[in-house]
């Protein structure tokens, strides 16, 4: 086991070098001058020379290389080109609001997605299925920003009962904290809702007719412990997999849904820095949303042994 | 109708009759192709049904949909009817470029991957570099860098998408480069490029067609998503991610220039995955029995 988790954790090593490089080599070869890009339309000369310098462009390539992985490795992200505050220190302070939103999503999704798929699974082609198949289909093409309107447009402005935008830190208090993350967590989680129900019916429709549910059944055990207990279990593998795929989906979605509910976290960092073209920003957050997601996707390859003790590495 | 029927040529009548049981079959599949041809018609005749979507009428500005603006108006009084119509376009050349390019680029380099293994190791790791980074992440890093334009949305969109395309691919290449048939035409001394594109092209066509649509729908969503940030294309062109952006001021007074174009992106999106869905049910079975 220690020696597969070693395995695994070297294997990230390739792909977070590739992330790296990606970005470090994306400003040197994008077309056009980026210094001039980043500088603005009507930039001087200077101005433009000084950005230059900023992003140690004006120094050989293979020396900003090294200088970038020796400052990555020491957890040196660079340095804003606007606020000239470091970038590591920037992502920090916009940590909270993202992490809890990914997270509520995270729980409020599973909460939901994982229950319905079983119910449509145990009543397969029957009226439950049909609406959850449905929805789920939907839930495929509903793009984050309308969902979170229309949830604005309803529950916030029509009805009232929840705020309409904004972010409360959990220092202010649980109920407020919670309150604003409601809607933002129901359209950020609906897709990946979608992804899970379906995956979740699907794996257990196929356990579902193993000859171990059929004895279980016909031994007398009540249809819910057979659900839940011995095929649900069986049917865990696939639904975790599928939960690791999706956490790319709730990244993508996180820039978007800050967006849209107003809300201070990393996704409006890259909004903002999108639009002031401040690329040393950028660069810092691909690496870590990259980070996050590999490392999610790493918990989950090892949570394989303990869903299914067949399994050994 | 019998008469009608005996009229045509025998080939297309029995040709149309095939469509048609096809069609029975495959109801995901007719849904799907009605639905986009419906958009596509509407787009490409955008100009002679709709008024001007670039005029601004300040005396109309915020009008809710009526007899006269089917869909309202903006906060310049432009009619958000004409700018939903012709944002169709942008979403439809988008989508079908990006199927189109990240096949192109996806089947040459799975090719390669599947059969010369010497280089697979190589491209596949970067591949899996490029599939850690997010897809708009990794799309917003490049037009960070770059002046707008429709050309380098879809060339930002391309660069996430082909990977995913490669992996499907490859796949299908490892699987076929195994067969009997394949080590016997390598043993009759059958030329790597003859081989590649007479036995195992072939066999690539089906999920390649299958992914290019999930490519495609995952395309429109993500162009919409960058000019909703404002980091799409320029924001003079009325796409339906812009029309959206452009929207969210008002959009308590005025829900309509956000919830109707976000329902066309919805409809347009749908429209394609069921496409997808069908073909996938009739291309890749294998595929379709696991999900």
């Amino acid at each position: 086991m220690t020696a597969y988790i070693l395995r695994r954790l070297l294997a990230t090593i390739p792909v977070m070098a590739v992330v790296a490089m990606f970005v470090f080599f994306l400003l040197r070869l994008a077309p056009g001058d980026p210094a001039a890009i980043i500088a603005g339309e009507d930039a001087t000369a200077e101005a433009i020379a000084q950005v230059r310098e900023k992003l140690g462009l004006d120094r050989p390539v293979l020396e900003q290389f090294a200088l970038w992985l020796v400052g990555l490795a020491q957890g040196d992200f660079g340095t804003s080109i606007f606020s000239n505050m470091p970038v590591g220190r920037l992502i920090m302070q916009r940590l909270e609001p993202t992490v809890a939103l990914t997270l509520s999503t995270l729980v409020v999704a599973l909460a939901l997605a994982i229950p319905v798929g079983i119910l449509a699974a145990a009543n397969a082609r029957g009226l439950v299925d049909r609406i959850v198949m449905g929805f789920a289909v939907l839930g495929f093409a509903c793009p984050v920003f309308l969902v979170g309107y229309v949830l604005i447009y309803v529950f916030a402005v029509r009805l009232g009962w929840l705020p309409v935008q904004g972010y409360r830190p959990l220092s202010e208090g649980i109920l407020p904290f919670l309150e604003g993350l409601v809607l933002p967590s129901l359209a950020l989680g609906l897709t990946y809702m979608a992804l899970i129900a379906r995956i979740t019916r699907a794996s257990m429709l196929e356990v579902l007719s193993e000859d171990y549910i059929r004895t279980a059944r016909s031994k007398g055990l009540a249809t819910r412990r057979v659900l839940m207990l011995h095929a649900l279990k069986n049917a865990a593998v696939p639904i975790v997999t599928v939960i690791g795929i999706g956490i790319a989906l709730l990244i993508s979605g996180v820039v978007i849904t800050e967006t849209v509910f107003n809300i201070p976290g990393l996704g409006r960092l890259t909004v903002d820095a999108v639009l002031k073209r401040d690329y040393p920003i950028v660069q810092g957050l691909i690496i870590v949303f990259a980070g996050a997601k590999v490392l999610v996707n790493l918990l989950i390859d090892l949570s394989y042994a303990f869903l299914d003790p067949r399994i050994r590495y | 109708m019998t008469v009608v029927a005996a009229e045509l040529e025998p080939s297309t009548a029995s040709a149309l009759a095939r469509l048609g049981s096809g069609l029975r079959r495959n109801p995901t599949i007719f849904a799907g192709v009605l639905l986009l041809a419906a958009l596509a018609a509407l787009a490409l005749l955008a100009p002679w049904l709709t008024a001007d979507p670039f005029k601004q009428a300040p005396i109309n500005r915020l009008r809710p949909p009526s007899e006269r603006f089917w869909f309202g108006t903006d906060q310049f009084g432009r009619d958000v009817f004409a700018r939903t119509i012709h944002g169709a376009r942008v979403s439809l050349v988008v989508g079908i470029s990006v199927a189109l390019v990240s096949s192109a680029l996806g089947l040459a380099l799975g090719l390669m991957c599947g059969y010369f293994r010497r280089i697979d190791g190589v491209v596949m790791r970067v591949m899996d570099g490029l599939m850690a980074i997010p897809s708009i992440l990794l799309a917003i890093a490049l037009i960070t860098l770059t002046r707008p334009g429709l050309g380098i949305v879809i060339a930002a969109i391309v660069i996430p998408e082909v990977p995913r395309v490669v992996r499907v691919v490859r796949s299908v290449v490892l699987t076929i480069r195994s067969q009997p048939y394949i080590e016997s035409a390598i043993a009759g001394g059958t030329r790597n490029f003859k081989l590649l594109a007479r036995h195992i092209l072939p066999n690539t066509v089906g999920p390649l067609i299958v992914q290019a649509t999930y490519v495609c729908a995952s395309a429109m969503l993500i162009e919409a998503g960058l000019s909703f940030l404002g980091a799409g294309v320029p924001p003079e062109i009325p796409s339906w991610g812009n029309i959206i952006a452009q929207g969210r001021t008002f959009f308590q007074i005025a829900p309509w220039t956000i919830l109707i174009p976000g329902a066309f992106l919805a409809l347009t999106v749908l429209a394609v995955n069921l496409l997808g869905d069908g073909l996938r049910d009739r291309l890749d079975p294998r595929l379709a029995r696991r999900m």
